[in-house]
């Protein structure tokens, strides 16, 4: 099993089940589950344990995620791994607490002040809940980044099967070298980390700072390059981190989708398997695999399927020179299947 | 292939919810099936009408949510109104007749579980197990051995044989409604 040491947080519906079990599964386990004050404080919390060499998680919902931002951005900045699961529910503000919603993709990507970059991966499943959490810890030690789990309220709260496996795959932390600046990168742009309490001497702080993690804030060329540093370890990783699933690559017309409007799209491929539709369905959506999209080389248009209005589909956009569709949907209902095929319908 | 949508619906306090989960288990668990289980979930349902689903295949499950129930459980009069009274003519109905006084259009089953569960069993806490009991009798969507294996691992402990018990009172009342003729086409 990939082991959650520490979780900290504040439970709010509808992720309060993963409060809920952590609190008491953490102690059996030797781990430990801490309650916090807010959200401010719990993405502190994590942040802390996180230098201590735990592997650190917290689970909110939109109004928290909101309060989460600030120290984000200190976890982003201060290359701290962690792992952020969103249930996503109804927004803006408190919205509707029980209803499903994907409001926040936009908000994980660029919701901190100042430019970063996150991994962001989606799950349609219980299954995926389970795969991709393990995933999202080993990519947040892999590369010294928030990672976050985008789920909704559909797939937070479905039960159906799941197979858990005998092991699952833990990529341990890459330690700092004995002599090595705290912050100097190695080829990969990621520094070795310097846990706490291992003799390492490493100052950490939200401050642009040096190789040695000194804050050195008004030296332009320094920021520049430790700001681009933070950027393109996760953006020159996307291949790497890519994971979706390419069917029909050769239609005309292609659904896009992440999360729980991935079950509606492959309901409508199941109902029609006349109808040559293609699909990429995306597990890691931030960073977007835009070269994914090369492979439809027929598309005449790409249809996009959201519980928002059009967050992803704004992103497709830019990189592509045919239509791009939005299939909003908001209120906390999943696209009917009869829907997107009637989306389908209506053209040419 | 085998795939059936099942609706349970009462009041926040009966159980709807477990009881779906509990049918899922079975399924999934012990008759080697795939099942997804939903549920309303909100303030709205404590006290109310509460209502809770699963879908139930041979095959992977893919768009998750119940559209077209062909069985559905029904144990309170609101539930029956909420999530019961548009009941296609060709589904099924299995409905607590101590607390629901409507009759839908569709083939039905009345089970007087919340009397029988008080009366008989002495704890009316258990007449979702004993609709559920008799829900597998009157449709078969799972095994009966599945169901009890789903209850045990369901139930607190020290309560195993009262919730048998229930179970089985489900499946004598249904038996009896079928050969009562109780049953309406």
């Amino acid at each position: 099993m990939t082991r959650t040491e520490f979780c900290a947080g504040y439970p709010i519906t509808p992720s309060s089940e993963i409060a809920e079990e952590c609190s008491r599964r953490m102690p059996l386990i030797g781990g430990i589950y801490m309650q916090m004050e807010d959200e401010l404080g719990s993405m502190a919390a994590l942040i802390g344990a996180a230098w201590t060499g735990a592997r650190s998680m917290t689970a909110t919902s939109g109004p928290g995620f909101s309060l989460m931002m600030e120290n984000i951005g200190y976890a982003a900045m201060t290359e701290t791994p962690c792992v952020i699961v969103n249930i996503q529910r109804g927004g803006p503000s408190t919205g509707q607490p029980t209803m499903a919603a994907q409001g926040d993709m936009l908000q994980c990507r660029f919701g901190s002040h100042g430019d970063y970059s996150i991994i962001a991966l989606c799950p349609s499943s219980v299954q995926e809940m389970f795969t991709l959490t393990a995933q999202a810890f080993n990519l947040a030690d892999r590369y010294r980044v928030p990672v976050f789990l985008m789920a909704d309220e559909i797939v937070g709260h479905m039960r159906e099967k799941i197979t858990v496996p005998d092991r699952v795959e833990n990529v341990p932390r890459r330690e700092l070298a004995k002599g090595v600046l705290p912050f100097y990168p190695e080829h990969d742009l990621v520094p070795g980390f310097a846990t706490f309490g291992k003799g390492y001497g490493v100052h950490v702080t939200g401050l642009t700072h040096d190789e040695r993690g000194y804050p050195c804030a008004t030296n332009v060329r320094l920021h520049h390059n430790l700001v681009k540093r933070l950027v393109d370890k996760v953006e020159n990783a996307r291949h790497d981190v890519a994971d979706y699933d390419i069917i029909n690559p050769d239609a005309e017309q292609v659904f896009i989708a992440y999360g729980a409007p991935v079950r509606t799209v492959q309901q409508v491929l199941h109902d029609n398997p006349d109808k040559n539709v293609g699909f990429l369905r995306i597990r890691t959506v931030w960073p977007f695999p835009e070269f994914a999209l090369a492979q439809f080389k027929n598309a005449q248009r790409f249809l996009v399927p959201e519980l928002n209005f059009g967050q992803m589909a704004r992103e497709i956009e830019r990189y592509v020179n045919v239509p791009v569709v939005s299939i909003p949907k908001l209120g906390g209902d999943l696209h009917l299947p009869s829907e997107l095929t009637a989306a389908l319908g209506g053209w040419k | 292939m085998m795939r059936h949508e099942v609706r349970f619906s009462g009041f926040g306090g009966q159980g709807i919810i477990l009881s779906a989960v509990i049918l899922g288990r079975a399924a999934v668990m012990y008759d080697s099936k795939h099942a997804v289980q939903t549920q309303v979930y909100g303030p709205e349902a404590r006290g109310g009408a509460s209502m809770s689903a699963v879908i139930i295949d041979d095959e992977p499950i893919l768009f998750p949510k119940v559209t077209n129930p062909d069985i559905f459980v029904i144990m309170s009069q609101e539930g029956f109104e909420k999530y019961g009274a548009d009941a296609p003519k060709n589904a099924g109905m299995v409905l607590d007749s101590s607390l629901v006084h409507s009759r839908p259009q569709c083939r039905y089953f009345e089970i007087p579980a919340t009397r029988e569960a008080k009366q008989a069993l002495k704890r009316d806490i258990v007449a979702n197990i004993v609709m559920l009991g008799a829900l597998v009798a009157t449709t078969k969507v799972v095994s009966d051995s599945a169901l009890e294996k789903a209850i045990l691992d369901s139930v607190p402990k020290g309560t195993e044989a009262l919730n048998i018990q229930a179970m089985k009172k489900g499946i004598e009342l249904a038996a009896a409604a079928l050969t009562n003729g109780e049953q309406k086409a």
